[in-house]
């Protein structure tokens, strides 16, 4: 088996095309049992009544805004090490699916510090890095767009995604190390201290993302192989 | 510029990584000194912007003691990146940095060299200035030994970080703003780790933490980002 043979942007283009609708399919499917677990099977917590319920957007969006910058890190490190164009196509694809989910565990996150601190934004480590996290997609949107020559931006771009990467243990481990009013985390590899059926809620949500990224990253990277390759023969053969 | 007239490699061991530092830093620091403009811009920015807090907010002595040490940091950090496009950019324009690029000396010592001289003329003359800003804001002493101390270890952190960020931002467009959103995130953690040394013994506690992760930050920024600041300048020579 050749293992390059979905690296070529024309093969890669037909694969993620019949991927991407699965992937949006079990995205649907793991959301609509996720919410149903998290809103109607789960308890009310005893400490912040029904407010907690963000929790099943807000923890799955935050795992997913860091996962998602690791991957398009690894993708830009793929990129310039084998100057791959592909890698750098998918690290491109990422960026604003990472970029939304930031923004959407920042945005819950003041929904939920509302009514639990009074404040719709401390200026916390988590969250803070958190912000940091935005600003550095947005940087690495910016910087991949701002050249003429596309690849020249493709490892500009890589490249910073890698200097990025600092930040994300400063993100993950932020409430271990400073002791500030965003709570520690209830999910650990060795067991968690939260309801089971709370738990499940999460890890469905969270996959329902995951799987929800993957078919939108497939989607964009389809418009960027054909905006990369729009001279190409099978480029002008699918038009016609 | 036309200092590249400077004998290339004039050290005992040409092709070392100090022979390709001692000349890039010689060079950039005699063009410094030849145009004191620049660091005199950064300097004048620095005591301006520091100077409208005061006017800005209120001039109480209280308030000023508390935000001093925050309100100098930040001036700094800014000034220290207004300074960032004079490192590469005038290089890049009139093609000597691609002629460095093929010279026989290593790349990450002439690069290191540009970074410290970079330093040299801005984050060292910020870091000696801060002791007489502090005073306008009414820091104790040991405030401004911490402040000082900090700046010492962060600016060199910025200078670094900086040079990553305008390499990889050679030649784009957008200049000037996409560096921003490029190199402010970046320089956060030195902000709240400098900025914090300074609170911290305003506070009555010990700097030294602080400082510690700072040195930590700096001697990870040493070792890592001038390969990091090579693939970039590579990147912009392709």
């Amino acid at each position: 088996m050749n293992w390059f043979f979905f690296a070529s942007p024309s093969t890669f283009y037909r694969l993620a095309g019949r991927m991407a609708p699965w992937f949006f399919a079990l995205a649907a499917v793991l959301g609509a049992a996720g919410l149903y677990v998290g809103l109607v099977v789960a308890p009310t917590d005893a400490q912040q009544g029904e407010v907690y319920r963000i929790i099943f957007i807000h923890v799955p969006a935050s795992w997913m805004s860091m996962f998602i910058y690791f991957v398009m890190a690894c993708y830009g490190a793929v990129s310039l090490t084998f100057n791959t164009r592909l890698a750098a196509m998918m690290a491109r694809a990422l960026a604003p699916t990472g970029a939304m989910f930031t923004f959407v565990a920042l945005w819950t996150g003041s929904f939920w510090g509302r009514p639990t601190w009074g404040t719709y934004w401390v200026w916390d480590a988590r969250i803070t890095s958190e912000l940091v996290l935005l600003f550095l997609y947005f940087g690495f949107i910016a910087l991949a767009n701002a050249f003429e020559d596309p690849r020249r931006g493709d490892r500009a771009a890589a490249l910073l995604a890698l200097i990025g990467l600092v930040n994300l243990p400063i993100i993950y481990f932020s409430v271990l190390w400073w002791n500030t009013l965003h709570q520690g985390s209830s999910v650990k590899l060795t067991g968690s201290t939260m309801h089971i059926a709370m738990l499940w809620g999460m890890l469905l949500m969270a996959f329902s993302f995951w799987m929800y990224s993957i078919g939108a990253s497939l989607t964009r990277v389809r418009a960027i192989i054909l905006d990369r390759e729009r001279r190409t023969h099978w480029v002008r053969g699918l038009a016609t | 510029m036309n200092v590249a007239a400077a004998p290339m490699g004039a050290s005992p061991h040409p092709g070392s990584f100090a022979a390709g530092f001692a000349w890039s830093f010689s060079r950039d620091l005699k063009l410094s000194v030849r145009h004191p403009g620049e660091t005199m811009l950064v300097i004048a920015f620095f005591v301006l912007v520091a100077s409208l807090f005061p006017l800005g907010v209120g001039a109480e002595p209280q308030l000023l003691q508390r935000i001093g040490p925050g309100v100098i940091w930040v001036c700094a950090l800014l000034a220290a990146f207004l300074s960032l496009p004079g490192m590469f950019a005038s290089d890049y324009a009139d093609g000597s940095l691609e002629q460095m690029t093929l010279s026989p000396l290593p790349m990450p010592g002439w690069a290191s060299g540009k970074i410290a001289a970079h330093w040299v003329a801005t984050g060292l003359p910020l870091t000696v200035l801060s002791p007489l800003l502090g005073l306008q804001y009414g820091l104790t002493a040991d405030t401004l030994l911490a402040l000082a101390c900090a700046l010492a270890i962060g600016t060199p952190v910025l200078s670094l970080l900086g040079a990553a960020c305008t390499a990889l931002a050679l030649g784009a467009r957008g200049g000037g703003m996409l560096l921003a959103l490029l190199a402010l995130p970046l320089f956060v953690p030195v902000l709240v780790f400098g900025a914090g040394a300074a609170e911290a013994q305003a506070s009555g506690l010990s700097a030294a933490p602080h400082l510690s992760i700072l040195g930590a930050g700096l001697i990870l920024a040493v070792m890592g980002l001038p390969p990091a600041v090579c693939a970039a300048v590579r990147i912009a020579m392709d």
